[in-house]
């Protein structure tokens, strides 16, 4: 570690000026992971500001019943484009920004095991975002003026068919899905073959991060759920211009078809989505407790088991479809059962935390805020898996209360963490603590107003995806709070935005190790050079660098 | 008739609000076992959330990192797991999956594979974008929007039997006080029963985006008591009013696009696209429940419909005042 940081200084020092369009050549043209990593962090983030702030103009038509803010159709795109942007579009592109940056960082290696194919899965995904975006433009075609897909972002056949979406809104949507689904696949390969084959000597798979454990996983399940959506969205298009029937109820088609391929995508989603979360969790938890993660064998297990058992529980999302008493028994069993492993995770990191020295920096209240609330997540998600409870609340705004307390609560809050973790790994410099703690309480305090709210409505019958709602049913109360936390949000978003920007110039330097952490990519310098590591680090055991700073008591001696 | 029925939705004997649709305000053996059951989760975690959540703010009390302490600068000891412990929290949780488990699969067979009466009455719901079409095939009956069913006795139940499908896309038919819901798919029938305990107005609306004006898909369940059902029933069954004194309306009614797409049982207009209206003004809304049937919003929802329901599938009908008038006079008479 001594040795490798100067050597790097001087490269960054020595480094001439270049012109910006040498600059946007390096970028456009490179196959470095980190820089690759840090494009999809972009592109995201550029998409999680248009998808936020289609939620917030949902969120003011809501506000009160009867409002004529945005029309119907108008709404119907809002929901659609926020729902399939933000899972294909900021979800999984910042997962894997991340993902991109550090497994080759963590684990010690040069680069991906495909550098090409990387900048490949980047650009295609890239472009798929746009597209779908562009459809504001392009999307009714011959059928008149612009409009985005308004098809819900499951897409139930058969309102995507010729017959009720005969524009061109829906291609978008279907060819935009697409191609996410090539470039997401490409990295999910790069992603295994990395952690496979790229691996630093000593680092067996016991003493591989956590990080790159859970991305692992998260990359098996890629394979095996993209494929059927992609493959559903090929028979869409059949459908829609071959003449097949594959969906087409009006020629015997079936609509539940499309159910079961796309919900056997959509719920393993949820923890293509969710694992990487929980991998930041691993490794900044224990940074911020000065303690090792408890029972590392078993969250390895666990987070293999939630793979596995992630694959049997899409029908759940189908309970009132009217299947039989026998497949919705077996989904209720399959679905409580993944409450198991995730519990395990939840009682390790409390058994981290436990006998720690807990560190309260802004990256580790965001982790806090994440424990919590995807405690809470996790115990609506199973009042929703016993089925009959579900009869009533599937559909239903308590439903969309759940998730978003999974994807905002859990895992964008997640997120945020890891970006006060990682920022000065990436850039050189720290974020703003002071900003950072504003950001995180304002946040809390909008996402507390806004989702535990939005449970209640639900709870009082109000379905979801409608663009207004009867005045005489008591929920506009309830719709109003949950606005409000909406300009919380949005204000505390906007903290984090100028925090980046403002760190990025005037932040203090960061150094190679600024939260004094063990694993590899700490060792190199901040931001690392592109070759990452000078010499080739040799580790012995999960923590090297704790084995470094305490040469008396190494990590070795007990694994 | 409408008198009372837009009583009975301010008010329920219950003292619920006619106009509330909580499930937490069960009103049938569906709801009510639902209801029952999701007590008991909510109980179960519940107790989780205090024991782990309250784990989780001692702890973040109690190791909180203290600058002014001896040993601030020196790692704590250092744990990597525990075999014992960790066995605990894994078995504990199964123990509890299991029951729950067994409560749920318990009143998944007791709701979806109870035995039908042979008192039970059979309904044919079909979703439309976006309305309901309600048909009672052995009573021959054909409504729409509004579903009239018995009361049902717990001594004497008679439940209503729906058995689902959808003319067009996926809906969702869901009147949370009654049961929870069911959807509606092209080319597939689904089944449903309800057996409301009291008389009064259920309301609840499609629950499965099911296009642009999914919103104004509302639903009315009517329970009624024996006398009123089968006052009801004969109601209907009767062809539509023939009355001379709007003969103007009903020539103007035959003789647009009006009968392509709607029925008056007994005339010529036989159309099948949108609801059925041999006995539309005895209803108390029109427009899928979204607006009272008054003589005002009758007339202004045939002259434009939109103007309730954007993205209604009827069309602007561009009807000069005087035609209208009859029109609106002629479908007012259709008791």
């Amino acid at each position: 570690m001594a040795t490798q940081a100067p050597v790097a200084a001087e490269i960054t020092q020595t480094a001439p000026r270049r012109l910006w369009l040498q600059v946007l050549h390096d970028w456009v043209t490179t196959v470095d992971h980190k820089k690759i990593g840090l494009m999809y962090i972009g592109y995201a983030l550029v998409f999680l500001v248009i998808a936020g702030f289609e939620a917030l103009l949902m969120r003011v038509q809501l506000a009160i019943p009867n409002n004529h803010f945005v029309s119907p159709q108008s709404f119907n795109q809002l929901f659609t484009m926020h729902g399939t942007t933000m899972v294909f579009f900021v979800g999984m592109p910042i997962l894997f920004g991340f993902g991109n940056y550090l497994i080759p960082l963590m684990i010690g290696a040069r680069d991906m095991a495909f550098p090409r194919l990387n900048a490949f899965s980047f650009w295609i995904s890239a472009f798929g975002g746009l597209l779908l975006y562009f459809s504001y433009l392009g999307g009714s075609g011959l059928y008149g003026a612009g409009s985005a897909p308004d098809i819900g972002w499951w897409a139930y056949a058969p309102l995507t068919l010729k017959a009720f979406s005969p524009g061109h809104s829906s291609d978008y949507w279907t060819i935009a899905i697409l191609l996410s689904g090539v470039g997401t696949i490409g990295t999910s390969v790069n992603i295994v073959a990395t952690t496979l084959c790229m691996r630093c000597p000593g680092m067996t798979l016991t003493r591989m991060p956590l990080l790159v454990w859970l991305y692992t996983v998260m990359s098996g399940l890629v394979f095996v759920t993209i494929s059927p959506l992609t493959a559903a969205q090929i028979m869409l298009l059949l459908d829609r211009y071959v003449g097949s029937h594959f969906f087409d109820t009006q020629a015997g088609g079936s609509a539940v078809l499309w159910m079961h391929f796309f919900w056997i995508f959509g719920h393993p989603e949820v923890y293509v989505l969710v694992l990487p979360a929980f991998a930041f969790a691993n490794e900044i938890i224990p940074v911020f407790s000065r303690k090792a993660i408890f029972g590392y064998p078993a969250m390895v297990a666990a987070s293999v088991g939630i793979g596995f058992i992630s694959l049997s529980v899409w029908a759940h999302h189908m309970f009132t479809i009217g299947m039989t008493s026998g497949a919705n028994t077996f989904f209720v069993l399959a679905t409580m059962a993944i409450s198991v492993p995730t519990g395990i995770k939840i009682f390790n990191w409390l058994a981290t935390l436990w006998g720690g020295k807990i560190h309260f920096t802004a990256s580790m209240m965001f982790a806090i805020g994440f424990l919590f609330q995807f405690l809470i997540a996790g115990l609506t998600g199973i009042m929703l898996s016993v089925a009959p409870f579900d009869w009533q609340l599937g559909g239903s705004y308590f439903v969309v209360a759940h998730f978003h307390y999974v994807l905002v609560g859990a895992i964008l809050f997640m997120l945020f963490s890891a970006f006060y973790y990682w920022y000065p790994k990436m850039t050189g410099r720290m974020l703003s603590e002071k900003l950072g703690k504003w950001h995180f309480w304002i946040f809390l305090i909008g996402f507390h107003l806004t989702f535990d709210f939005m449970h209640i409505p639900g709870l009082e019958g109000m379905p979801r995806r409608i663009y207004t709602y009867e005045a005489d049913r008591g929920w506009m109360i309830w719709n109003m709070i949950i606005s409000s936390g909406a300009i919380f949000q949005t204000i505390g978003t906007l903290l984090f935005v100028y925090n980046m920007v403002w760190s990025y110039f005037k932040g203090p330097a960061a150094g190679p190790d600024p939260w004094d952490a063990w694993t590899l990519e700490w060792s190199t310098a901040s931001p690392p050079p592109a070759y990452n590591f000078a010499v080739t680090p040799t580790v012995a055991s999960r923590r090297p660098l704790w084995d470094i700073k305490h040469p008396d008591d190494p990590d070795s001696h007990y694994e | 008739m409408r008198q009372i029925w837009s009583g009975l939705a301010t008010q329920t004997p219950s003292g619920v609000s006619g106009s509330s649709t909580s499930i937490f305000a069960p009103a049938g053996t569906p709801a009510h076992s639902i209801f029952g059951l999701s007590m008991l989760v909510l109980g179960i975690t519940g107790a989780i959330f205090l024991v782990v959540g309250g784990l989780l703010f001692y702890v973040l009390l109690r190791y909180r990192h203290r600058a002014g302490d001896a040993d601030a600068l020196q790692e704590p000891p250092q744990i990597y797991g525990s075999n014992q412990i960790e066995l605990s929290w894994t078995v504990i949780p199964i123990l509890i999956v299991v029951m729950l488990f067994l409560a749920t699969a318990r009143i998944i067979l007791a709701t979806q594979d109870a035995p039908k009466p042979a008192s039970a009455l059979d309904v044919t719901v079909i979703g439309h974008q976006f309305w309901w079409e309600f048909r009672y095939p052995k009573l021959g009956i054909v409504t729409a929007n509004e579903l009239h069913i018995p009361v049902s006795d717990p001594k004497h139940p008679t439940p209503t039997y729906l058995s689902m499908t959808s003319a067009d896309t996926d809906h969702s038919f869901w009147i949370p006080r009654l049961a929870g819901k069911m959807d509606l798919i092209p080319n597939r029938v689904n089944t449903m029963w309800i057996d409301p305990e009291s008389p009064g107005l259920y309301l609840g609306q499609c629950a499965q985006y099911c296009g642009t004006q999914h919103a104004l898909m509302l639903l009315r369940v009517y329970a009624d008591t024996p006398a009123q059902f089968a006052a009801w029933v004969a109601h209907q069954q009767q062809p539509g009013v023939a009355d001379s004194s709007v003969a103007e309306g009903q020539s103007v009614f035959q003789h647009t696009a009006c009968i392509s797409c709607h029925t008056v049982a007994g005339t010529v207009a036989t159309g099948t696209f949108g609801p059925d209206l041999t006995h539309v003004a005895s209803r108390d809304t029109i427009a899928s429940g979204s607006v009272p049937l008054t003589p005002a919003n009758l007339r202004a929802f045939v002259d434009n419909p939109a103007q309730f329901k954007p993205g209604a599938l009827m069309p602007a009908m561009h009807l000069n005042d005087r035609d209208l008038d009859a029109v609106t006079a002629y479908l007012l008479t259709l008791k």
